[in-house]
């Protein structure tokens, strides 16, 4: 078969002239980030927001859920994390510069403000809360326990008690194993809670035996395992070292989730737990396609490496992952996007997510760059996740 | 249709073991070597009795004949690789008297003795002032067509620390290629060490995406106009991807680094090629010609067999193309981007 394909770029390397952005319209600073208005869904579905954070307003919050000898210890050394690993966001909080709460508590602390800015304006009917405060990056991991014990706490109390839209996540100690098995064990019958979460860059690759017991426990309870964008785990945020920017720090965040996904398939997790679920969040999706077509070819020639894997890698993704769709890449031409939906053959899997209070929030209205159909509308932005977390 | 004329961009002449370069080496180094326990780089990028390390009836290290024989029909120009990682010895000096040997066995044994041959200069990169040196001595040799960086490195090669060695062959005209493997000593993976080989060889996609966001959101391309980069053996389908992702970000953090001064797929465009191998490709070949172009690939790609490595056949990319495209990807792209 012959399909051709058009291209306008040049082949001399050189400089870029506008022919060469494909689509893009772009030859100077200027010119180049477009301002036209953008494309606006109709709001015409049930909304399901799949990424929501909340942070304790202060550290006497935290402290006042924490066990007494844990809060002298928390007021004494303070959090002890992965030092130098963190990047400056590009803005305070990296959140919304709207999303302060007048009393000069954190984005994100503040339940009426999250209610007015986010459940009431969008109407939604469901939003899963993800409260990224650091309980698994803590190097104690007996105070990393007892730090997620009562951000757990914390959720019940001033978030899903008063607000019935909302949901939980099961926060863990995630470097020892036993530890956040415990933790999904307390939390696990609740119906509050909706997934274990975890953080995408961990000390080691999430495959590895160690954080198997969590995997157990999660299948005990039938919750899914959900793997979050960021995190310090101590080890360059690339595979070939730290790289200078939070740019970088940001949109290098698929790099890390592709090894995360290498390693659960390979390693075998899924044909030791075939009944567990993994949700990533906030990676982007346009990476998943290519990602599949080279395990697969790897797998085809270096499969006797990891005779546990019977199947063909992108069979088991389809099968086991679940996918939120913030912050997404955004295709040149709006057919490339479709093609992206088609390549990635995972409709019943997407699911709508807007980041609140983050600076790069989606808008129900504006997430997706092109019109979609009824029908994927309606999963995407709530029946995807009612079937995954039975809302 | 008769095959176009081929340059291909990534045959590998691999040193099969250390003693090949003791008549290279300074007294002083051969002696250490011969002394200690010292037996080469240890990084293991190519295990050889792994499959994707030879195809069948192939050698892990082909010679000069078996190279001749095998990898040069309707081959024009070969561009060899030579993936001996001097970067994963620690003594510095010790790895630039090992690039040094190296290209000179280079000369002696492959382009001395095959004029439809170039070669790629190995540096030792972890010390850039020394692989600018390295890259002095040679950069007037017309064999050698570029200088080769392992794709995983200390730190990514946007970092300013490495323009002594951009610098050096800018002057020269040499294109830089950045090639599958490395051993820097730090995890392959932005999560730690793997435990299997596959991972390590299916992850190694993400290291050239980290690379290509590292060039150009530290500004290498504006540094260095006229700096050229070839991302060899690390597959090109994922760009699409990277090209969407990175320009979104550049939209919301551009005044983070104002030098980046156009969104990042056209430092792309300009600057990077790509070659074919390992295609990666869809079992859908409608959802190959979809990435083909998203990217404009007739202009990006080159053609490489990756001689002796086992891949995917080449020919479901190579049906999709026209003529015109076909002439582009299997010699003009290289011809232009090389300079041959």
């Amino acid at each position: 078969m012959t399909a051709q394909f058009g291209s306008t770029a040049s082949v001399e390397s050189g400089p870029v002239t506008k022919d060469q952005t494909n689509g893009h319209g772009a030859n100077s600073p200027v010119s180049s980030v477009q301002q036209a208005p953008r494309y606006r869904a109709p709001l015409d579905t049930a909304i399901i927001d799949t990424d929501i954070h909340i942070y304790f307003p202060t550290q006497d919050a935290l402290r006042s859920y924490l066990d007494e000898s844990w809060q002298d210890y928390h007021r004494t050394f303070g959090q002890r994390g992965f030092d130098g690993s963190h990047y400056p966001r590009a803005m305070p909080n990296a959140a919304r510069h709207d999303a302060w709460p007048d009393d000069g508590t954190p984005p994100g602390s503040n339940l009426p403000l999250l209610q007015k800015q986010l459940l009431d304006e969008w109407n939604i009917e469901v939003g899963v809360l993800n409260p990224l405060v650091g309980a698994g990056e803590q190097r104690n991991l007996a105070f990393g326990a007892a730090f997620a014990r009562a951000t757990n706490e914390w959720q019940v109390a001033e978030w899903l008690d008063p607000e019935p839209r909302l949901r939980a996540s099961i926060i863990v100690p995630w470097e020892d194993g036993e530890l956040s098995a415990a933790e999904i064990d307390r939390w696990g019958s609740h119906p509050g809670f909706v997934h274990a979460l975890l953080i995408a860059r961990t000390k080691e690759p999430l495959g590895r035996r160690k954080y198997w017991p969590m995997y157990e426990a999660a299948c005990r309870h039938d919750i899914p395992i959900a793997i979050h964008f960021g995190g310090a785990a101590g080890v360059p945020i690339t595979g070939s070292g730290y790289p200078n920017h939070y740019i970088e720090d940001h949109g290098g965040m698929p790099q890390t989730f592709q090894a995360q996904v290498i390693s659960l398939i390979f390693e075998g997790v899924l044909q030791q737990f075939p009944t567990l679920k993994f949700v990533l969040i906030e990676g982007g999706f346009a990476w998943i396609p290519p990602m599949l077509w080279r395990m697969d070819s790897a797998w085809r020639k270096l499969g006797s490496e990891v005779p546990h894997v019977t199947e063909p890698p992108s069979q088991l993704f389809r099968r086991h992952f679940w996918v939120s769709t913030q912050p997404m890449e955004e295709p040149f031409k709006p057919d490339q996007f479709r093609q992206l939906l088609g390549q990635l053959d995972l409709d019943d899997r997407l699911l709508f997510a807007t980041d609140y209070p983050h600076w790069d929030f989606d808008a129900p209205d504006r997430a997706f760059p092109v019109p979609l159909d009824k029908e994927r509308r309606r999963k995407f932005m709530a029946e995807n996740a009612r079937a995954l977390y039975k809302l | 249709m008769p095959d176009p004329t081929r340059i291909d961009c990534d045959i590998h002449n691999e040193i099969p073991n250390l003693e090949t370069l003791y008549p290279y080496l300074p007294d002083h180094w051969l002696d250490y070597c011969r002394e200690s326990a010292f037996n080469g780089p240890d990084a293991a990028d190519y295990p050889e009795s792994v499959p994707t390390t030879a195809r069948e009836g192939s050698s892990a290290k082909p010679d000069l004949a078996e190279v001749q024989n095998c990898a040069m029909q309707d081959v024009e120009i070969g561009i060899l690789n030579c993936a001996y990682r001097v970067q994963s010895v620690r003594n510095e000096d010790l790895a630039a008297s090992l690039a040094t040997a190296v290209n000179q066995w280079q000369v002696e044994h492959w382009l001395e003795k095959e004029p439809r041959l170039r070669a790629s200069i190995v540096v030792p990169s972890h010390n850039p002032a020394l692989a600018a040196k390295e890259i002095e001595r040679w950069g007037d040799h017309p064999g050698f067509v570029q200088v080769i960086l392992p794709v995983r490195a200390e730190a990514p090669y946007g970092n300013r620390r490495y323009d002594p060695i951009y610098s050096a062959a800018v002057k020269r005209g040499l294109a830089i290629g950045i090639h599958y493997g490395g051993a820097p000593g730090h995890p392959p993976t932005p999560t730690g060490w793997p435990s299997y080989f596959i991972e390590d060889y299916a992850g190694m996609a993400q290291i050239f995406q980290s690379q290509v966001i590292s060039l150009v959101c530290e500004g290498a391309f504006e540094r260095f106009p006229a700096l050229r980069v070839a991302l060899i053996e690390g597959g090109f389908t994922w760009l699409p991807s990277l090209m969407w992702r990175i320009d979104k970000e550049w939209k919301g953090l551009r005044h983070n680094t104002p030098y980046v001064r156009r969104p990042p797929s056209e430092y792309m465009r300009a600057h990077l090629r790509l070659t074919i191998q390992p295609l990666d490709a869809p079992p859908n070949p409608l959802h190959l010609a979809q990435i083909l172009d998203q990217c404009g690939a007739e202009d990006l790609l080159l053609y490489a067999s990756d001689y002796p490595h086992c891949h995917d056949d080449q020919d479901i990319l190579l049906d999709l193309l026209t003529a015109d495209q076909r002439e582009k990807i299997c010699s003009a792209n290289a011809r232009a981007f090389y300079r041959l």
